[in-house]
């Protein structure tokens, strides 16, 4: 916002700093003592307008960064992002540009429930004209921020919530490209696929793999749109063996895809792991149900290496 | 104030427009009850006609600058051409050729042209009002002396994003026009039926928006009401509402004959002609022969656009594969 004085950030709570504190500097102040009401703006419940009035800011010259809170609630807005947004470009011909970041925080938070805890990531990948972005740590989560406000088309900007409290170096200004995984982790036995939040339950896994000699490697695709096909193609062709891991229900999931373009391309026996197909359940027995942790990652690695 | 052979010349450019555009539409598909033809259709796809409904595309446009911005409906061809649009280039998107102003990937229910601030008609009913309040405010940001205008429906005020706009407009004071074309009827419903209240002059009151009802087949009186409240939104009022009572002579669709609709109401919008009695009284004054220069000009324009656009080349099919998104470039490109 400091670089760039067309950028201005919308939604609810904002002047507050945001539910998560995600509208407030590192000493905690929000950042509407910084820049205004005119650029950190504070909406009424309104989220078919807010996604709305953010595609018309930014046919007018705008360009904003959409607070949404949570997917969930992102739903009340779906015209907006799916038909409006994501089509404009194509629809006009060329014409229109909607340069919006979209922020959609998705998984599961602490006994939140059915609807503050969904991870529907695959289907915004689904939607030709959405860029959907999924960072795994505080770095990646500055340098695609940076990369998503530049990109000049609708971004979907999923932070997992319980990510939010992570901490780590951060080195201001330097964006990381959309598209391009990380390896979190390099091995030879087995390619686990992950990204967001479960990129960390996948290298827990990985961890107890090593004690039984077995070296997995540990891919955070970083963006499920565009994806980085390349390497991961690379790493299954390698190990021999893919395992997809997400936090969203394992059926007609974003692992489908991957599992199956690995199966289209290489010889490597490939195996999906997601949630049941449940919605996500207040007691925490309910939740860890839907809940894919190290230990069930750990089973579905096992389970592969014998196939 | 416009004169009255220049509101004129729009609504009888916008009529010959949607003539054309309904012949070239007929044939190919058996739809409404219509028996399919083997004379494939110029025109494909749902073309919805604002044949009727011209007074208040002319009357409103006709105070807007080209830096103004403009959200329209799904019935969006007067308001385009109101705005300044070119019709050739129009009439080339409708029929899905690759010079088209949307390179043929838009037709009808998006006919669109940025260059003079018309942003698109719109698919999806009330989708317009969010995104030209939007627009107001991203023009008060950046300190731009330009508003914008919504067109919409009676049927539009019965969703979701017609309040929340409304409301957003008062909260961010922005200068946005709203315009309801009333035409009394939402596809083959009547509005009346399914609505609460007295409408859209009603509910934008209950927020505090000034709200103005007028006779919208009358181009003058339309222009008279909008030139009042868009000069009130320049000089920093806020938001208004225009509430315009119109008709829409055809069916839904140019394919749909509209037999669900009542007879005698038909034959009384019909008589009720905007554009009729703008003629009339351009006779009444003398100003016959300019009239006739008018209807002469405005079907050798749109004869002409039909020409090019029948000659105009399709699309590539690389097409298809354009203009979609950036897909990790990571930069506006
Ligand atoms: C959200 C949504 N619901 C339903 C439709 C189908 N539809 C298209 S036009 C229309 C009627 C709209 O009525 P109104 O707003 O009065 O406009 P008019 O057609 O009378 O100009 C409907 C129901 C749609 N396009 N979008």
């Amino acid at each position: 916002m400091d670089a760039d004085p067309t950028v201005v950030a919308l939604g609810e709570d904002l002047g507050r700093g945001g539910v998560f504190g995600q509208y407030r500097d590192a000493e905690g102040v929000p950042l509407v003592k910084r820049f205004g009401p005119d650029r950190i703006i504070d909406t009424p419940i309104s989220e078919s307008t807010i996604v709305g009035a953010a595609v018309g800011m930014a046919l007018a010259g705008i360009k904003p960064v959409v607070e949404l809170r949570v997917v969930d609630f992102a739903l009340c807005a779906i015209d907006e992002v799916v038909n409006q947004a994501a089509k404009n470009r194509y629809m006009f011909g060329g014409q229109g540009r909607v340069p919006t970041v979209m922020r959609m925080p998705i998984g599961i938070w602490s006994a939140s429930a059915a609807q503050h805890s969904q991870s529907l990531e695959a289907w915004f990948a689904h939607i030709p004209g959405l860029v959907v972005v999924t960072p795994g740590t505080p770095a990646d989560n500055h340098g695609l921020l940076l990369s998503a406000i530049a990109s000049g088309d609708p971004v979907v900007y999923m932070e997992h919530k319980e990510l939010w409290p992570t901490t780590g170096p951060v080195t201001l200004g330097e964006a990381v490209p959309l598209g391009k995984a990380r390896v979190a982790r390099a091995g030879s036995d087995v390619t686990i696929v992950s990204w967001s939040r479960q990129v960390q339950a996948c290298l827990d896994a990985a961890e107890q793999l090593a004690a039984q000699g077995v070296q997995a490697e540990v891919i955070d695709l970083r963006t499920l749109w565009p994806w980085d096909k390349e390497a991961v193609l690379n790493s299954a062709a390698k190990t021999g063996r893919l395992l997809v891991v997400h936090e969203a229900i394992q059926v007609a999931g974003f692992g489908g895809e991957i599992a199956a373009t690995v199966a289209e391309h290489t010889h490597a026996k490939v195996a999906r792991l997601g949630a049941p197909r449940i919605p996500v359940g207040y007691a925490p027995v309910l939740e860890e149900e839907a809940r894919v942790g190290p230990a069930k990652v750990l089973a579905a690695a096992l389970k592969l290496l014998q196939r | 104030m416009p004169d009255l052979l220049s509101l004129y010349r729009t609504m009888v450019r916008i009529r010959a427009f949607e003539d054309a555009a309904e012949i070239s539409s007929q044939g190919g598909v058996a739809a409404w009850g219509k028996q399919a033809s083997d004379k494939p259709a110029l025109v494909r796809g749902p073309l919805h006609l604002s044949t009727g409904q011209e007074a208040v595309a002319a009357g409103v446009c006709a105070h807007l600058k080209p830096a103004d911005l403009l959200t329209s409906t799904h019935r969006g061809h007067g308001h385009t051409l109101a705005k300044g649009a070119d019709a050739t280039k129009m009439m080339c998107e409708l029929f899905g050729r690759a010079t088209g102003y949307n390179g043929g990937k838009g037709g009808s229910m998006h006919i669109a042209d940025f260059s003079v601030g018309m942003l698109g008609a719109n698919g999806v009913v009330a989708a317009g009002l969010p995104i030209a309040v939007g627009a107001a405010q991203g023009l008060k940001i950046r300190g731009q002396d330009a508003i914008a205008v919504c067109f919409f429906g009676d049927g539009a005020i019965n969703r979701g994003p017609f309040m929340e706009a409304l409301n957003w407009a008062v909260v961010y004071h922005l200068p946005v026009l709203f315009v309801c074309e009333d035409n009394r009827i939402s596809a083959t419903t009547e509005s009346a039926a399914m609505t609460a209240g007295p409408g859209a002059s009603a509910r934008a009151s209950s927020m505090g928006i000034a709200a103005v009802q007028v006779d919208g087949t009358d181009a003058q009186a339309v222009s008279e009401a909008a030139a009042e409240l868009i000069r009130e939104i320049r000089a920093g009022s806020g938001p208004r509402l225009l509430h315009a009572l119109t008709d829409r002579h055809k069916g839904h669709v140019s394919v749909d004959p509209g037999l669900y609709r009542d007879p005698a109401a038909v034959a009384a919008a019909l008589a009720r002609d905007g554009i009729a009695r703008a003629r009339a009284r351009l006779v009444e004054q003398g100003l016959g022969a300019q009239a006739d220069q008018v209807d002469q000009a405005a079907k050798a324009e749109i004869d002409a656009a039909v020409a090019t656009a029948t000659a105009a080349p399709p699309p590539d099919k690389a097409a298809a594969y354009t203009d979609i998104q950036n897909t990790g470039a990571g930069v506006w490109a």
